[in-house]
């Protein structure tokens, strides 16, 4: 090529190109990875139970959560973002999901935990549907790449639920 | 430093074409062998740091103006030379080309 200056723009030009085909190849190969995810929750205490002067449902509660995530990382995987979410059932909505407690998990040695919380954010319904209910307690994540396509899927553990009474 | 002050003359044609091909020959390879370090290491970053290098070697051997890229440099005639050998001149026909019976 003709001078110095084409010559470097043609080389800068090439060489961001194959880049960005690498970085699609890194992403694909995150479809060969299988995850084999494990996870456990226990409510160790319903702390309160009350009904709020606007008359929604209010609950706190403690949690044990342990989980093995560590399968779900890959070379290309930047962060993972973990939430647990109770899901129920209502009169007025089919499903209920609220976020307890989330999470950033920055590298797979932290990636298997053991963590006893109260829940990060308010639970409180839409309405007072709570007493006696069954809910279901699911953890979610969204394993973040450094580059291309996120994935995200869950665990749902079911067979929790309210008393039948405010604490 | 003979070399560095052959670097002000630009590259023959031949050369041109050699360092294009270098070039992408060079840095498809760097892509290849970097992507392969870095999946089997399991680390991106020496992914990227394998193809930092390869792109860096790329740029040192195929853009400034070496020597080795001049071996078939084309010989301009010389003016005096040129004098010689003059120009064939072209014969102007004045009028339009008519079909003649």
């Amino acid at each position: 090529m003709h001078s110095f200056g084409y010559r470097l723009n043609g080389l800068l030009t090439f060489s961001v190109t194959i880049l960005a085909v690498m970085c699609a190849m890194a992403s694909l190969s995150d479809n060969l990875n299988t995850p084999s995810p494990s996870a456990e929750i226990q409510v160790t205490n319903i702390n309160r139970f009350q009904k709020q002067p606007r008359g929604n449902d209010e609950v706190s509660l403690t949690m044990n959560i342990s989980a093995d995530l560590q399968t779900l990382f890959t070379w290309n995987t930047k962060q993972l973002f973990v939430f647990v979410a109770a899901e129920y059932k209502t009169p007025k909505n089919s499903l209920n999901q609220v976020s307890l407690w989330d999470a950033i998990i920055p590298s797979k040695e932290h990636a298997k935990f053991w963590i006893q919380t109260s829940n990060k954010y308010r639970f409180i319904d839409q309405g007072n549907n709570l007493r006696g209910k069954e809910f279901n307690l699911t953890l979610h994540w969204h394993a973040m790449p450094k580059t291309g396509k996120m994935f995200a899927d869950k665990i749902v553990l079911t067979g929790y639920s309210f008393p039948e009474e405010y604490r | 430093m003979t070399s560095f002050r052959s670097l002000r003359f630009h590259m023959d044609w031949q050369g041109q074409k050699l360092a294009e091909q270098i070039m992408q020959m060079m840095l498809l390879v760097s892509a290849v062998i970097a992507f392969v370090a870095g999946y089997v290491l399991g680390s991106f970053q020496m992914m990227m740091i394998v193809y930092a290098g390869g792109v860096t070697l790329t740029a040192l051997i195929t853009v400034p103006n070496w020597p080795f890229f001049n071996h078939h440099p084309l010989n301009w005639l010389d003016p005096s030379e040129a004098e010689k050998h003059p120009k064939p001149q072209v014969t102007v026909s004045s009028k339009k080309k008519g079909t003649k019976k």
